[in-house]
């Protein structure tokens, strides 16, 4: 990662004079291509925003952020493909915040109506929508939206460059350009003469590049296969460098603690005792909290927690329990939206079985593995930033707010992301870093969190209630009606990035919900939003996360209802509506060898969710082991439309699940005294290598149109989870965590 | 305190308070930042280092308590030069964000050196105080497997 800060640094030309490229989109103003933000430089040649070549080589730069996803890997492949790049010769690097990197497929989600139901038309019209991210210069890595971006983009890139690196090689050898071609690396002429891209970069970088079409599949030489990931040498040495590791000459160690009861002040504070204590340098009053600079991270953490401080009251109920009674009393409310409406949900069945069914999903932390941090360098004149971020241009722009410098005078780097998963899309790590060097002019500081601080102080994922009734007959379902009630995440998250809540119809609240494939003759979902100050974030899969384990588990109470098997019940109600939702049913089916029946100790749950555009259907085994519940095994057929990288896709639905069955077994974030009860891994466990099962993954390659992999293997962990519980225990649970009911191990 | 402490076969003095735990001794003094802070309460296992061979939490020994040889990630083995755990690793291509992979590859290390053939239950007793957020664990598995295969080979 040596290189990062190098290139990074020569990055502060954005907005000096473009050599045209990048990819044309569209229509006029949207469709002005945007600087490159390398362009004018003299060390190296950028022949796009996405490639740079200097003399050691060819460079790909990512728009989006490794977080452990993958995207540093695959993006990389999908330009490297057109290009022809050996694979050993690639290196990667993050993008700068830059007008070039904006994501297309963020706002195209916004979008009303079901992803699995859009027309090819209005996939068109969401290409076109996705512009407006440009204007909104939304550099976010999230909503599984790298590959949906990035699929043609990148490609794109490459061939575009490849393209240029011929006209570039023709000039020089004085040959049409149709008699060269490319392999690793070089260009190579009809007589077997092989000029390498390094050495053509410079002229390259004067030529206009031209437009050209895009390899098919069928001829793709990294695409389609599992690549070794471009970060994995450094990850299994020790090398590999996240934002905590930064280490700058003269650098301080810094920590903060804020208000857990989030309010945006303090009564008072002493520092007296603190200042006192070894390696300890400065004491800083941030407004909301304070932070200790000193010598050490340890030594600013024992002294932080020395400070005497007088919190301001909670903006929001003391305790859990009149949260969930502010919830509840939104149902008497008018509903925010009716994202579906189908048939008439109050027509009465003859002979039908009614059954209802309520809801309760808890609060739940972000919990990365690497604490919020960030390492910043303010010298009166620019403000520098290390840490791993998932949106470096909402971190450049409020940091330069905060320290009264113009955004071009700030340089964000962003580093590796020790896990983000919503997390790493806020800015208050950053913004207090950007505090506390206006404080330090001169001296670097890296201010890091201590976990309890990352725990209390996390936007955390919404709690919900939800009403559901449905009515079956004669084996199907007829009837599904469901009301959904929380305090929005989008109106709380957008509010603190953009500076405005949207209003109208909340989508994002009902999603895992309204938008499922399923063809029910009445069915109608509407969402209720209560208002309450509890800082909420996005939190891997957003609201399906919270709906998904509400609506597969009543769909799975109507089978049951109904007498049908839970996984047939669900087939029949996808197969007319949305085949690749039909087909990964069939897929977790066989690979499980479902059969509907278990041995007495032994209990299976299915579950299926369509989040982010995939489907995806688990089976998940649970076995009571005297009188201790253990999940055993776990099975997961989902379908990405291509699977670029497929190992990479099993780790990422692997660990999605794992991630939902961590929340559904153990995750809960509660309050007293406006304070989260929660503060490290004792209190708030997650799956373990001895409470982990083993699992398979099915790639399945029907669906139309290709989607992100980071969340989609969330939602469904939830429930099939709770309905394999029901198999074993016959006890339903419609609140999580797990732990609360079921002897499950720990 | 002024102390040396011997660090992958490398003497490095400090001088810091003697209540300081290993892991912020290493990560802010002598700057090796393989070793990871992750709980601060030996809940997490991201800060798992050897000494004297056995594997410790790093964040719960006080510079005063360093009794022994300190190994870190970075003593196991180099990207030039991988150790065979950092080989299976990568064969299986364990880690998604990486944070924790420091500390899973000294705990099992650990494990593989005292137990060269570990069972499955072998493996969940060492490893379930290492937590991984992305869920890696089957790889980290089928990893310790193959590492102890590699290793009776060598």
């Amino acid at each position: 990662m040596g290189r990062i800060r190098t290139i990074a640094r020569r990055t502060f030309l954005v907005g000096s004079a473009a050599i045209a490229g990048g990819v044309a989109f569209g229509a006029y103003k949207l469709n002005q291509t945007p600087p490159n933000p390398f362009a004018g430089d003299t060390e190296f040649a950028a022949l796009n925003p996405f490639i740079v070549i200097d003399k050691d080589g060819v460079t790909i730069i990512t728009p989006r952020a490794e977080m452990g996803q993958g995207v540093y890997t695959t993006l990389a492949a999908l330009a490297a493909e057109e290009l022809d790049l050996a694979w050993e010769d690639v290196r990667v690097l993050h993008g700068p915040p830059a007008k070039a990197y904006y994501n297309s497929a963020l706002m195209a989600g916004a979008l009303p109506g079901a992803e699995y139901n859009m027309s090819n038309f209005k996939h068109g019209f969401a290409k076109q929508i996705g512009k407006v991210g440009k204007l909104f210069d939304l550099q976010v890595t999230g909503g599984s939206t790298s590959m949906k971006d990035g699929y043609e983009r990148l490609r794109h890139a490459g061939a575009s460059a490849r393209e240029t690196l011929k006209l570039a090689a023709a000039d020089q050898l004085g040959l049409p350009v149709t008699d060269l071609r490319t392999e690793e690396g070089h260009v190579i002429a009809p007589d077997g003469t092989r000029l390498s891209y390094v050495s053509l970069a410079e002229a390259a970088a004067q030529i206009d590049p031209p437009s050209v079409d895009l390899r098919p599949k069928s001829e793709w030489k990294l695409l389609g296969k599992t690549l070794p990931r471009l970060d994995m040498l450094a990850k299994a040495t020790g090398t590999a460098e996240f934002g905590i590791d930064v280490r700058l000459p003269g650098m301080k160690f810094a920590t903060v603690r804020m208000n857990p009861k989030r309010g945006d002040s303090i009564v008072r504070f002493d520092a007296t005792e603190a200042e006192k204590m070894p390696g300890v340098e400065k004491i800083i009053d941030l407004g909301a909290g304070i932070a200790v600079v000193a010598s050490n991270t340890w030594l600013a953490i024992q002294a932080a927690e020395a400070v005497d401080i007088e919190w301001s009251d909670a903006p929001y109920p003391d305790d859990t329990d009149a949260m969930f009674d502010a919830i509840a009393a939104s149902f008497d409310g008018k509903a925010n939206s009716t994202m579906r409406d189908d048939g008439d949900v109050d027509t009465a069945i003859d002979g039908g079985t009614v059954i209802t069914a309520e809801y309760k999903m808890p609060f739940l932390a972000h919990a990365t593995m690497e604490p919020m941090n960030a390492t910043a360098l303010y010298t009166g004149d620019r403000l520098d930033i290390w840490c791993g971020t998932q949106g470096p241009g909402f971190t450049r722009d409020k940091a330069a707010a905060i320290v009264g410098l113009e955004p071009d005078a700030v340089k964000v780097t962003t580093t590796l992301l020790g896990g983000g998963f919503g997390r790493r899309g806020e800015m208050d790590f950053s913004n207090y870093a950007a505090m506390i060097a206006k404080e330090m002019k001169d001296t670097p500081v890296q201010v890091t969190w201590s976990r309890e601080e990352d725990m209390r102080n996390d936007f955390f994922r919404p709690a919900a209630l939800a009403r559901y009734s449905g009515v079956v007959k004669d084996g199907q379902a007829l009837t599904l009606a469901g009301k959904v009630a929380g305090p929005s995440v989008a109106a709380s998250s957008l509010g603190r990035l953009m500076g405005f809540a949207p209003g109208g119809p909340d989508k994002e609240h009902v999603a895992g919900a309204f938008d499922q494939p399923y063809k029910i003759p009445n069915h109608r979902i509407e969402g209720y939003l209560t208002d309450l100050a509890v800082p909420l974030g996005f939190w891997r899969s957003v609201a399906a996360s919270v709906n998904a384990f509400m609506y597969d588990s009543f769909v799975d109470e109507m089978a049951h209802a109904a007498g049908a098997d839970p996984l047939a019940f669900r087939l029949a109600m996808a197969q007319d509506e949305h085949m690749p939702s039909a087909k990964v049913l069939e897929a977790v089916r066989d690979m499980s060898g479902w059969t509907g029946q278990t041995p007495d100790n032994i209990g299976r749950g299915v579950a299926f969710s369509l989040s982010f555009g995939m489907p995806v259907a688990q089976v998940i085994e649970v076995e009571d082991k005297d009188g201790e519940i253990v999940i055993t095994k776990a099975w997961i057929a989902c379908d990405p439309g291509v699977a670029l990288d497929p190992g990479n896709l099993q780790a990422q639905l692997m660990g999605g699940m794992m991630y939902g069955l961590s929340a559904a077994a153990y995750g809960e974030i509660t309050f007293a005294e406006g304070e989260a009860e929660q503060l490290n891994f004792p209190d708030y466990d997650a799956m373990r290598m001895h409470t982990a099962p083993a699992v398979e993954v099915k790639i399945l390659e029907n669906n139309p149109h290709i989607t992100g992999a980071g969340e989609p293997g969330t939602p469904p962990s939830m429930p099939a989870l709770a309905n394999a519980l029901f198999d074993l225990t016959k006890q339903r649970a419609r609140e999580l965590p797990l732990i609360k009911q079921f002897d499950l191990r720990v | 305190m002024q102390t040396t402490l011997k660090i992958n076969g490398n003497d490095h003095a400090v001088d810091l308070p003697e209540d300081v735990p290993l892991l912020w001794v290493l990560r802010d003094e002598v700057g090796l930042t393989g070793t990871k802070f992750g709980c601060g309460v030996a809940a997490c296992g991201a800060c798992t280092v050897h000494i004297d061979g056995v594997a410790v939490r790093s964040c719960q020994v006080a510079l005063a308590d360093v009794d022994g040889e300190i190994t870190t990630i970075e003593g196991v083995g180099t990207p030039q030069n991988l150790a065979p755990i950092q080989q299976a690793w990568i064969e299986h291509q364990v880690a998604q964000c990486g944070y924790c992979q420091s500390g899973q590859i000294m705990q099992a290390a650990s494990l593989l050196s005292e137990n060269p053939d570990p069972t499955d239950q072998d493996i969940d007793d060492a490893m379930q105080g290492n937590l991984c957020r992305c869920g890696t664990y089957p790889r980290i598995r089928a990893a310790i497997h193959d590492a102890a295969a590699k290793m009776k080979e060598a």
